[in-house]
C-alpha cells in the first residue's frame, strides 16, 4: 500500500500546492524543514514532551456506560480530547507548529480561526514560547464566538476582524493568506487543519496523529481487539484524520465522517461537502468544495462556526473517493439534540461540533451488536457554546 | 507560435517604448462598461489590458481588487459572458487581451473548454495567479492543445534563481515581475531592489518583463520603465472606475488617465 501523499503533495488527485509566487519559496523551506524534524529524535523527543506535560496527554478513552444503554448498540468509547490543555484537540497542532516556528527562527505567527478553539491554541502556544500572534477571525463568527475571542486577548494575541464576503471562517483564511503574503521573510502560517498548500494537510495530520495512536493502544489495553467502527465531525478534517489515520490499513475498521447538515442538505444550507460539492481549488489545495456552477465558492451554513467551511482537507476527499472512509451529515437540530443528550447522559458538555459526531452515534450505535466496539472522538469540549445556545433558547445569561 | 503580446512588446522595442498595461476587473460595474472602457483604454495608448474574471475568494488582492470582484459578481459577471464581450470587442480592436483569472473559474468551464473559446474569442494570454510553475503543466498542455492563450506566469521578490530559470523557459509573452512582496494595492516599494531583480530576469532570458503591483502614477510608471519592458497599472484604475464611473465625462477622463500614463513611457 503506498503511503499518501506523493512528494508533490497529493493524495490521488486531491492536494496539491496552488499558492502565488510569493509564497512558494515559503512552502518549499517548510516542506523541507518538515522533512528534516519528522526524522529527527531531538524534534520528537520535545513535541512529545510538550504534549505530556503542557497539553495533558495521553487523553483517556473513556467507556460511556450510560450512553452505550440508552442507545442500546455498541459499546460507545469516547476519545477525550475535550481534556486537552485549552479544551480542544487542536493544541496538537498548535505545539508541533510552535516548535516548528522556533526552529525556523521565525518570530511572529498569525492564523485563522472559525470557533475560536484554533485561534485559542495558537494564542496559548505563542505566549509558552514567546511568539507574537495575529489571528484573523470573521466578523461573524466573532459574534458567536466572542468568549474565545476575549480569551485570545487575554492570552496577549491580536485578533483581527475579517469584514470580507461570508465573514467566516473561509474569509479568516484568506485574510490569513495575504498576510502571510505580505510578511513571509519574519512570519509563520501557523494553519489550523489538514487544508492548505502541501505540506500542511501532511504535517497536521501527523501532529494530530498522536490521538490516533493512543485510542489504538487503549482499546487494545481494554478489550483486547480492535473497534469495529470510528467516528468523528470533519470540518476541516483534523481531528477527524488524526483518529482515524493510524487505522487506515486496518481495513476491518469502518470510518465515518461527520459534515455540518446545517437547516439540511435539501435546503442547501449546509456544510456538507461530499453531499453536494464537487472538486475544486482554494486556498491552496485541491478538494471537494461547495461551488455554484461558474466556480463561485457558496456560502455554506452550520450551528457551529468551526464545521462552517466550503472545502475539506484534501485527505478526505481522497478518501471519499476510494471508499475508505463513509461520509455523512448531520443537520443543526440533530447536533443540538445529541448535545443535551451527551450532558445529561455522561456529565460531559461536547463542543457543538463534536456534538455532530455524537448526533451520528444515535443513528449508528442502536444498528450494531452489543459486543461491537464504537470509537467516537471528542474534539472538544462546549464551554464556548454554552452562551450561544442559551440565546437560541431564548434563556438570558 | 507568434502571438500578439509578442509582436506588440517587438513592435514597442523597435519603437524604443515600453508597454502600458492596465488591469480592470472584468464586469465592475458591468460588461457594457467593461467593453467601453476597453476600446477607450486601446484608443488612449495601452498596449496590452488585462481583464480580471472575479473570483468568490481572490487570495492575492488587497481590497480594491476584492471589492472589485464583489461587484463584478453582484453585477451577474460569469467567464462565459466574458468571453462574449471579448468576442464582441475583437469587432473592433487588436488590443492584446490578458484574463487574469483564479484556477477554480477555468478549472470549473473544464480547461480544454476554456482554453477553446478563449483561443476563438480572441484571448491572448491568461495569468493564472494561484497556479504556480509546479501546479501548471495541466493548464500548459491545454493551452498548447488549443493553440493559446500563453500562459503568463509571475515572479516575485521571493523567486529563487532556480525558479527564475524555469519561469523564464515557460515564458511566450511575457514575465509578470510583482514588485513586492505582498498583494495587489499595496505600496510601491523603493525601486532600487526591484531594478536590480528585473534586470537579472531580463539577462537571464532576453524575454519582456512587465512590473506590476503598486503602481498607481504617471511617475511611478516613469521610473519603473526605466528599466521595465512594461508597467502595469491594477488597484489605482480600478479605484478610479468604482469612484468615478457615474460621473458624466468618465470615459473622457479615464482617456486622459491613461493618455498621461502612456506618455510617461515613451
Amino acid at each position: 500500500m503506498p503511503t499518501y501523499p506523493n512528494q508533490r503533495g497529493r493524495f490521488g488527485q486531491f492536494g496539491g500546492m496552488y499558492v502565488p509566487e510569493t509564497l512558494m519559496p515559503a512552502i518549499h523551506e517548510l516542506d523541507l524543514i518538515y522533512q528534516k524534524i519528522k526524522r529527527d529524535k531531538t524534534f520528537q523527543l520535545e513535541f512529545q514532551t510538550c504534549l505530556k506535560n503542557f497539553v495533558g496527554r495521553p487523553t483517556p478513552l473513556y467507556f460511556a456506560e450510560r450512553l452505550t444503554k440508552t442507545l442500546g448498540g455498541a459499546k460507545i468509547y469516547l476519545k477525550r480530547e475535550d481534556l486537552c490543555h485549552t479544551g480542544a484537540h487542536k493544541i496538537n497542532n498548535t505545539v508541533g507548529q510552535a516548535l516548528l516556528t522556533r526552529r525556523m527562527k521565525k518570530k511572529r505567527v498569525i492564523a485563522e480561526t472559525g470557533a475560536g478553539q484554533h485561534g485559542v491554541a495558537v494564542a496559548t502556544v505563542a505566549a509558552m514560547f514567546g511568539l507574537e500572534a495575529e489571528i484573523y477571525m470573521g466578523t461573524e463568527d466573532m459574534e458567536r464566538q466572542s468568549l474565545n475571542v476575549f480569551r485570545m486577548r487575554l492570552l496577549g494575541s491580536k485578533v483581527t476582524g475579517v469584514n470580507a464576503g461570508s465573514r467566516t471562517l473561509k474569509d479568516a483564511i484568506s485574510e490569513a493568506m495575504r498576510d502571510w503574503t505580505t510578511n513571509v521573510a519574519t512570519t509563520h502560517y501557523l494553519l489550523g487543519s489538514v487544508l492548505g498548500a502541501h505540506p500542511y494537510p501532511m504535517m497536521i495530520r501527523d501532529f494530530q496523529s498522536v490521538i490516533g495512536r493512543e485510542a489504538r493502544k487503549q482499546i487494545l489495553a481494554a478489550e483486547g481487539r480492535l473497534p469495529h467502527c470510528l467516528v468523528a465531525c470533519v470540518g476541516g478534517g483534523s481531528n477527524s484524520i488524526g483518529l482515524f489515520y493510524p487505522f487506515v490499513k486496518d481495513t476491518k475498521v469502518k470510518m465515518v465522517g461527520v459534515e455540518a447538515g446545517g437547516l439540511g442538505i435539501e435546503s442547501g444550507k449546509h456544510a456538507a461537502r461530499f453531499s453536494g460539492g464537487k472538486p475544486g481549488v482554494l486556498h491552496g489545495t485541491m478538494t471537494y468544495l461547495l461551488q455554484d456552477k461558474d466556480g463561485q465558492v457558496n456560502p455554506t451554513h452550520s450551528v457551529s462556526a468551526g464545521l462552517d467551511y466550503p472545502a475539506v482537507g484534501p485527505e478526505h476527499s481522497f478518501y471519499h473517493d476510494t471508499e475508505r472512509i463513509h461520509y455523512t451529515s448531520a443537520t443543526d437540530q440533530e447536533a443540538l439534540a445529541a448535545f443535551d443528550l451527551l450532558s445529561q447522559t455522561e456529565g460531559i458538555i461536547p463542543a457543538l461540533e463534536s456534538a455532530h459526531a455524537v448526533a451520528e452515534v444515535v443513528k449508528l450505535a442502536p444498528t450494531m451488536k452489543k459486543n461491537q466496539i464504537l470509537i467516537m472522538n471528542l474534539s472538544g469540549r462546549g464551554d464556548k457554546d454554552v452562551q450561544q445556545i442559551a440565546e437560541m433558547r431564548g434563556i438570558p445569561l | 507560435m507568434k502571438n500578439r503580446i509578442q509582436e506588440t512588446f517587438n513592435d514597442l522595442q523597435a519603437k524604443g517604448e515600453k508597454a502600458l498595461i492596465p488591469y480592470i476587473m472584468a464586469g465592475d460595474p458591468s460588461l457594457e462598461v467593461t467593453e467601453s472602457l476597453v476600446l477607450t483604454l486601446a484608443e488612449a495608448g495601452a498596449d496590452v489590458i488585462e481583464l480580471g474574471v472575479p473570483f468568490s475568494d481572490p487570495i492575492a488582492d488587497g481590497p480594491v481588487i476584492q471589492q472589485a470582484a464583489e461587484r463584478a459578481l453582484k453585477s451577474g459577471t460569469t467567464l462565459k459572458k466574458i468571453l462574449s464581450t471579448v468576442r464582441s470587442l475583437r469587432t473592433k480592436t487588436n488590443v492584446p487581451l490578458i484574463f487574469m483569472a483564479y484556477y477554480n473559474t477555468i478549472l470549473t468551464m473544464g480547461l480544454k473548454n476554456f482554453c477553446e473559446q478563449a483561443v476563438s474569442a480572441g484571448v491572448d494570454g491568461v495569468i493564472v495567479p494561484d497556479v504556480p510553475p509546479e501546479e501548471s503543466d495541466e493548464l500548459c498542455q491545454a493551452t498548447k492543445a488549443a493553440g493559446g492563450p500563453v500562459v503568463i506566469f509571475l515572479l516575485a521578490p521571493t523567486s529563487t534563481p532556480p525558479r527564475r530559470k524555469d519561469v523564464i523557459q515557460r515564458t511566450h509573452g511575457f514575465i509578470y515581475y510583482v514588485s513586492l512582496t505582498g498583494i495587489t494595492g499595496a505600496q510601491l516599494p523603493d525601486l532600487t531592489q526591484v531594478k536590480k531583480n528585473v534586470q537579472t530576469i531580463q539577462k537571464m532570458g532576453k524575454k519582456p518583463v512587465a512590473v506590476g503591483f503598486g503602481i498607481a502614477t504617471p511617475e511611478q510608471a516613469h521610473n519603473v520603465a526605466q528599466f521595465a519592458d512594461g508597467v502595469i497599472i491594477g488597484s489605482a484604475l480600478v479605484r478610479n472606475i468604482a469612484e468615478h464611473h457615474q460621473d458624466p465625462d468618465f470615459l473622457s477622463n479615464i482617456k486622459a488617465t491613461t493618455e498621461n500614463l502612456k506618455a510617461a513611457l515613451r
